[in-house]
């Protein structure tokens, strides 16, 4: 389940060779890629929404501090808490203390990628509590003690086959002949087991897709009616979520609210969407006075990214548009990221939040090619962060670093036409032969010629013909 | 304006000088025939783009100004790539913001730089060319030109103005190839994959040739079909219009 973001290189090749996960992202397109693009089309005014929702999140995040206090009285107004939490740590602190005094043992949880961020499941089991993920795709990457490798299909590197033997290995109070073949069968089988611990469990732990200021709610989608569940039938409800989801009001998180399905599943709408605010009102035959509910507010770095050139990130409502859209999250998949977030909003904030050093191939690996910028919904201009994060990157190496000194000679040499003209009237007559040449000191262009062959090159430049020529 | 006193500057772009001077000729005879009079300023280098991609910004900003500098005074850049167009185009005036003597001069050439085929089509009007052959062809656009400058019916025009070529289009034409300039070298698993998925989806269309306006993308899908031993024929769009027209004058010496 450890990973690290370091090994980016050795896990992607890793990713690329193993068949199973390529058939698994062989599936983006028909899943996600044409039903967005089928929802964009049937809505019709996408780009006019696209520019609400981001001048939604720029008023949400230039008054974060205004929201989030507004929020947290409008929460204990209706009678719930609200923990601040500055890092991981705290946060996870905060959970355990209300489970606590809740006097909780086990723990159902929605969907939630700030609790993977903060690595709560393996903090709860440690203090002695018994978290079960119902998201299906969770609880699937669960039983395996995985991490979610796409954050709205946690178990999307899974094929079916892989997710019955699962099952099996997991489920083994039940009839090892049983069929579980079909899509249906697993979903059956684990909404039998998952009823179970719906029924027992003390308390809920859910995400939130929004939080809004003035009614001090949480607004929850999913399509699986866990969300309700895990919040509903527990004593205690606790919403684990990051600064950033506040906006202004329900009213501006409808308009989010219609931009995040259609670019996340193509749909108009979810199965469910749960407005959460205080503690669920019991019916009469009990008492109001059992019922708790508490809002964990995280920072955990992102309060660093206001006023830098990755603020826009902060604009994100988790809708995975960006995943689906990249070739490279497209070649290998979430789990080679070894961070939390994968893909292009990861490459935007991971820096920012798990510090540039552990993160650094995280805005490296793009090609700049601008597709995750074009389909989202809130327009975060993804490969200009990333390429903000380059700059700091280079920025702090040192000035003898191989890539530093090869830049600058370049430069010196491409800031000197004359000089420029002769180095590449060489380098043209070289290259008809770089294929027979030792290259041990040139590393990117071995790189480059690791699995490709250098086409037909003409062996003099343009500028040197042209002046033939004039 | 008549077509004489359009003064072109030609960029050339680093990629063309180095590897590929025919597509620089062929740019040429492109616009002359459009009726504009071409300059190749020989002060130029390259862009920039590698180090304002790598974040290394001192020398990309040197090399925007140096770039403003050689072109100053003529009414148009061309550049035959989508990707040297749209740094100039879209990244210098970003690039040179903060830059009192230059931001001015980068706003102004990003408004005179063109993507050849997009100039060819929407400046000159290009609309008559006689030329014919009687090839298959698919049409790779790159993602700068997609998504950086809006050019993507251009090209297609110019191609339909040759006799018998018959194109048939990706069914992910939106999807990169893998290149990515430095990508391609520090990530090369990744970009040949990348380039993997393009070739398959070039070889399902039945095209003998792939055509696309830049050489960078060109350069790193050929050399992945010549490491794979596919039998694929590669050409820019300059190339490609230039060999189908009588009396080809691609430079050659």
């Amino acid at each position: 389940m450890s990973a690290d973001p370091r090994q980016f290189k050795q896990a992607a090749s890793q990713a690329l060779k193993n068949p199973r996960l390529q058939t698994a992202l062989g599936r983006i397109k028909s899943h996600f890629v044409h039903k967005r693009a089928e929802a964009v089309e049937r809505f019709g005014a996408f780009e006019a929404l696209r520019h609400e929702g981001h001048a939604i999140r720029d008023r949400a995040i230039a008054n974060l501090d205004m929201l989030l206090v507004q929020f947290e009285d409008s929460v204990r107004a209706r009678g719930g808490q609200v923990h601040w939490a500055r890092d991981a740590d705290e946060a996870r602190q905060a959970v355990a203390d209300i489970l606590r005094q809740a006097g909780a043992r086990t723990v159902i949880k929605g969907k939630s990628m700030v609790t993977e961020e903060i690595g709560l499941n393996d903090f709860l089991e440690r203090e002695g509590f018994t978290p079960v993920e119902t998201d299906l795709g969770e609880y699937i990457v669960q039983l395996r003690h995985e991490a979610p490798s796409h954050i709205i299909a946690p178990a999307f590197h899974l094929n079916k086959e892989d997710i019955a033997q699962t099952f099996r290995e997991a489920h083994t109070g039940l009839a090892p002949e049983r069929a579980l073949v079909e899509r249906s069968a697993l979903v059956a089988e684990a909404r039998q087991i998952l009823r179970r611990q719906f029924e027992s469990a003390d308390a809920g732990i859910t995400g939130a897709n929004f939080l809004t200021a003035a009614e001090g709610a949480a607004v929850l989608v999913t399509n699986e009616g866990n969300g309700d569940l895990s919040r509903l039938l527990p004593r205690t409800h606790i919403v684990v979520t990051g600064i950033e989801k506040v906006v202004a009001n329900l009213s501006e998180a409808s308009v989010l609210l219609r931009l995040l399905t259609r670019s996340a599943t193509g749909q108009e709408i979810t199965s469910y969407v749960t407005i959460m605010a205080g503690p669920v009102a019991d019916d009469a035959a009990a008492n109001t006075a059992t019922r708790d509910f508490h809002v964990v507010l995280i920072d955990n770095g992102r309060s660093d990214l206001l006023g830098t050139e990755a603020q826009d990130a902060l604009r994100c409502i988790r809708c995975a548009a960006c995943l689906n859209h990249c070739p490279v999250y497209g070649a290998i998949g979430g789990h080679a990221y070894g961070a939390t977030y994968p893909g292009p909003i990861g490459a935007a904030l991971n820096p920012g939040l798990i510090g540039l050093a552990d993160a650094c191939h995280h805005p490296n690996a793009s090609t700049f090619c601008g597709r995750c910028a074009e389909v989202c919904p809130v327009e975060i201009p993804l490969p200009q962060i990333m390429r903000s994060w380059r700059a700091r990157e280079y920025e702090a190496e040192p000035r003898a670093g191989a890539r530093k000194i090869g830049f600058t000679l370049w430069a010196f040499v491409a800031r000197r036409p004359a000089l420029y003209r002769f180095a590449t009237r060489i380098a043209a007559r070289m290259i008809p032969y770089l294929g027979h040449m030792p290259l041990t000191a040139a590393p990117l262009l071995a790189g480059w010629l690791n699995g490709r062959t250098l086409p037909r090159a003409n062996g003099h430049t343009f500028h040197d013909l042209w002046r033939q020529r004039q | 304006m008549s077509g004489k006193e359009r003064r072109v500057g030609l960029f050339v772009t680093c990629l063309v000088d180095l590897l590929r001077p025919e597509i620089g000729f062929a740019s040429v005879r492109l616009l002359e025939m459009a009726g504009c009079t071409v300059v190749v300023p020989s002060t130029q280098t390259c862009c920039g783009q590698p180090a304002w991609n790598a974040g290394a910004d001192d020398h990309a900003r040197a090399l925007a100004r140096q770039t403003i500098d050689a072109f100053a005074g003529l009414d148009y850049v061309v550049a035959p790539s989508g990707s040297c167009a749209g740094t100039i185009k879209r990244h210098y005036p970003t690039m040179l913001a903060d830059d009192a003597a230059y931001a001015a001069k980068a706003r102004d050439l990003a408004d005179r730089t063109y993507e050849l085929s997009a100039f060819l089509v929407r400046i000159c009007g290009m609309n008559d060319l006689t030329a014919r052959t009687d090839t298959k062809i698919t049409y790779h656009d790159s993602c700068s030109s997609l998504r950086d400058l809006g050019v993507r019916n251009e090209p297609r025009a110019l191609l339909a103005q040759i006799a018998g070529t018959e194109l048939c289009e990706l069914s992910d034409g939106e999807v990169c190839c893998g290149f990515g300039g430095m990508f391609s070298a520090k990530y090369p698993e990744i970009s040949t994959h990348m380039a993997d998925n393009k070739l398959a989806d070039v070889e399902s269309t039945g095209a003998e040739m792939l055509v696309g306006n830049d050489l960078g993308c060109l350069m790193h899908l050929e050399a992945r079909a010549k490491h794979q031993k596919r039998n694929l024929r590669v050409r820019h769009i300059a190339e490609f219009l230039c060999e189908a027209m009588p009396e080809p004058d691609t430079g050659k010496v």
